[in-house]
């Protein structure tokens, strides 16, 4: 231990203040205190601090996406090789998604990376851990064929104009790995829609079919999948959103270790049930309907990329309300908008994107509403004071 | 009559160390020194010299913007030295005591019977001004204001501070005195904070409003306190006095003498004799603790709000404690893994720390991790029990914008209140040094 902190120290030397590598500090710490947590103390303020900081939290959210991104790799082999041999054995599908999903990874983070350590030396800050988790969420929502290009363009589009233009990690509006995703959608529609994107392979094998569960309903077709099937995930979507029992076992470690809001994780998922019932009473009123509006409200919440979106994307601290009233609002309406979008707007599949995306936007307005309940009390109370007593003091 | 104030939201660091509870007399200290830069934003004007004599209770110096508040000497003795910074600024004026002290006699005075101008102007005479602090900005109380009301904190919650109910309990009578001196001053009424394990005697004080306080730190926080019982408006001023200040006063109405007498309780895993020491205001910490080692932090006052001291340096003027810990100058190997290092506290759930609440810590000083963006939210308002947005004040102090602070209330709030953010928050953010910048900004715009 002592001979590594040893070599790092000598190895720091040129990057030191006023040496020859000064200006490319930041690059280096951020390996340097990766390794070792630094040996600063507290200058001002409070002589001891809590044991926790931002690397901390950002790599307890990466520990809790590891179990939906095994899971999101085996599925990928298996809803490919299912459809193509009788007997799919573990190692097999998981050897072909992670064949997929690796190099997806790999790009996601060294582009990502690269931006960040561009800007900190550029800016001559340290570099936020943000990214560690926004490179590891990218290629998780995005469907399994994507070309890797294409993951490096969202990148580039989601860090550069979705983050730093904005101030850098912080100081974002919109969620940097749902911007990387919409960028797509948009820009590369026949990629990232219709019903041959979502198995591996299904593009190039004519025997292979793709279909998303949320495409057959608005498509019309029957759906093939039991409820334990989308409950457990080996259902057809994005490489990490399939399994809402993983994305639950994920969400119970963000909400124990308090780094993801129950408030915004429970009102989402209450927003969608709500939507998604009035949308089942319509043939009671005696409306006709569809096959999304029929759909049952509990099915509708472990389909598509619901469950993923509310507990990685919407709550995202930065991007999401920063208040508690607000937060459960918030999270309310990402749900009740999801399921909204995704019945009534057939062409955009999924809304838990949208929604969020929409929501995130209007975090600061409802924030700025709570708070400025909280400034009228204050103010009312100085109204309040008997004027007796104001001429006294 | 009492009414009770639970505090649900706060943090009670459990720390080793505490100072057992016993009150030993300190020998005199070599020097003792007052420092101006205790009382924040006040530009000392002095009225002695070097190698002049001085009684116990002679003015050292007064307020250059206000001259009825007065600054004097808490020992008899030598005025050894007028130490200055760099700009001549004054940062010790160190006096080298007699034997024993003789004190400058100020006259005695019924406190019950007096009118409350010979009250006010004994006090400030004295130089008792002093120990009555303002809430605005958190700074030594306007001679000139009148405030609408008094608080008087005996509760002590931060972790290992002096237990205030202890050092009251064999000084009731001059408390009882300084109480009913310091209700000449306003209109409105003296609050008197208690806990459960207070004395009884403490809570039978007459002519104060008693309130029973429970809950985690802040809860002793006399700002906590204010913001329950009788916030601060716009235009307001509440006046705060320390609990064993409030004897000095009385003590000066009794006997007619400055008896700036101070109980310091010596706390923290690095201290070697942790009792409750008697000592006077403003002595020599190594006289009290001798030298410290270069991997010792010597405190003076508790770990969330104290000013770091090196050899040879005095203790603070508010000061009730003097603590050591270990310094945290140490790598730590991968020290951002969740779970592990369950030895250091937090109060996030990244440790496993909150499985055990009564373990007591050994705490240094390693910030833990670096300064970051304010990414988490949530963690703030936690461990602050007040209504207000303590992340939005924050930004809004950032910013130096004056409405918003305003808006958001900054009248409400002191730089220990902020104390606890300083511990908990992820970004490592300079939470009371914000506050404070804050505050300097509206005392400068505002006034």
């Amino acid at each position: 231990m002592e001979w590594i902190r040893q070599k790092l120290d000598k190895f720091k030397e040129p990057f030191g203040k006023g040496k020859k590598l000064e200006k490319y500090a930041p690059a280096f710490n951020a390996i340097d205190t990766f390794l070792f947590t630094p040996n600063h103390t507290t200058k001002k303020g409070a002589h001891v601090r809590d044991a926790v900081d931002l690397k901390r939290v950002m790599i307890t959210v990466v520990i809790a996406l590891i179990p939906v991104l095994i899971f999101g790799m085996w599925n990928g082999g298996y809803q490919y090789l299912s459809q193509i041999q009788p007997e799919v054995g573990f190692w097999e599908a998981l050897g072909h998604g992670a064949s997929k999903i690796i190099p997806m990874i790999v790009v996601s983070y060294a582009v990502g990376l690269g931006i960040e350590f561009g800007f900190a030396i550029y800016r001559g800050h340290e570099i936020n851990e943000g990214y560690l988790v926004t490179g590891l969420l990218i290629p998780m929502i995005m469907p399994i064929d994507i070309p890797l290009w294409m993951v490096a363009l969202s990148v580039i589009f989601a860090v550069i104009i979705g983050k730093e233009a904005f101030g850098g990690t912080g100081m974002n509006i919109l969620n940097p790995a749902l911007t990387a995703r919409a960028f797509a959608f948009f820009a590369y529609p026949t990629y990232m829609s219709g019903n041959q994107v979502w198995v591996s392979e299904a593009a190039n094998i004519d025997g292979v079919s793709g279909e998303t569960i949320l495409g057959s309903l608005a498509a019309g077709h029957p759906v093939e999948h039991s409820f334990m099937d989308m409950f457990t995930g080996t259902i057809p979507g994005s490489i990490a959103e399939t399994s809402t029992i993983l994305v639950l076992l994920g969400a119970l470690l963000l909400v124990f270790t308090k780094v993801g809001s129950w408030r915004i994780i429970l009102s989402a998922f209450v927003g969608a049930a709500i939507m998604a019932f009035i949308f089942n009473l319509l043939p009671a009123m005696g409306l006709a309907g569809n096959d999304l509006t029929n759909f049952p409200w509990y099915q509708h919440l472990v389909i598509g990329g619901l469950a993923f979106g509310i507990v990685f994307m919407a709550t995202d601290p930065v991007s999401a309300s920063q208040t508690i009233k607000g937060k459960w609002i918030y999270g309310f309406l990402i749900g009740f908008l999801a399921v909204m979008i995704r019945v009534f707007n057939p062409a955009y599949p999924e809304g838990i994107m949208l929604a969020i995306l929409l929501m995130n936007v209007f975090a600061p307005l409802i924030d700025h509403y709570v708070i400025e309940g909280n400034v009228k009390r204050r103010k009312k109370r100085l109204s309040d004071v008997p004027v007796e007593i104001k001429t006294a003091v | 009559m009492s009414k009770d104030i639970r505090i649900k939201r706060g943090l009670t660091l459990q720390l080793k160390g505490e100072a057992e509870k016993q009150i030993v007399k300190a020998p005199r200290s070599k020097t003792y020194a007052v420092k101006p830069g205790d009382f924040h934003t006040i530009i000392p004007k002095m009225v002695v010299k070097e190698g002049e004599k001085l009684l116990a209770g002679d003015l050292l110096f007064y307020s250059k913007y206000s001259e009825e508040l007065k600054f004097s000497s808490p020992v008899s003795g030598t005025l050894l030295e007028i130490k200055r910074a760099e700009k001549r600024r004054i940062i010790e004026v160190i006096i080298e005591p007699d034997a024993t002290d003789s004190y400058k006699n100020f006259g005695k005075m019924n406190a019950v019977t007096a009118d409350p101008d010979s009250v006010k102007s004994k006090i400030l005479e004295s130089g008792c001004g002093a120990f009555i602090r303002q809430r605005p900005y958190d700074i030594v109380a306007d001679p000139s204001d009148t405030p609408k009301s008094i608080f008087i904190s005996a509760v002590s919650t931060a972790p290992l501070a002096a237990d205030l109910g202890f050092i009251l309990k064999d000084k009731i009578a001059a408390f009882q005195e300084g109480v009913y001196a310091l209700q000449k001053l306003t209109p409105g009424k003296v609050h008197l904070s208690v806990d459960k394990s207070s004395a009884e005697a403490l809570k039978n004080i007459k002519g104060v409003e008693i309130h029973n306080v429970s809950g985690p730190h802040p809860a002793g926080n006399v700002g906590i306190q204010i913001h329950k019982i009788d916030p601060v408006n716009q235009g307001d001023r509440v006046w705060t006095v320390g609990a064993e200040d409030v004897t000095i006063i009385g003590n000066l109405f009794l006997t007619g003498e400055f008896h700036a007498d101070r109980t310091v309780a010596v706390t923290g895993s690095e201290a070697e004799d942790r009792k409750y020491h008697s000592i006077k205001i403003g002595a020599n910490s190594t006289d009290l603790v001798g030298q410290v080692s270069d991997d010792v932090r010597l405190i003076s006052g508790d770990v969330l709000t104290g000013d770091k001291l090196s050899n040879n340096q005095y203790i603070g003027f508010y000061h009730t404690s003097l603590t050591l810990i270990p310094e945290g100058n140490k790598h730590r190997i991968l020290g951002w893994m969740p779970f592990f290092y369950n030895n250091i506290h937090s109060n996030s759930r990244t440790s496993l720390s909150w499985l055990f609440p009564n373990k007591k810590y050994e705490l240094n000083t390693n910030l833990n991790g670096e300064e970051r963006a304010l990414v988490v939210t949530g963690e703030m308002e936690e461990v602050f029990p007040m209504d207000i947005y303590p992340m939005q004040l924050l930004k809004a102090c950032m910013a130096g914008n004056i409405e918003k602070m305003e808006n958001l209330g900054i009248y409400e709030v002191a730089p220990e209140d902020f104390a606890l953010i300083d511990y908990v928050n992820t970004s490592k953010l300079e939470a009371q040094d914000l506050i404070r910048t804050g505050l300097d900004l509206m005392i400068t715009e505002v006034g």
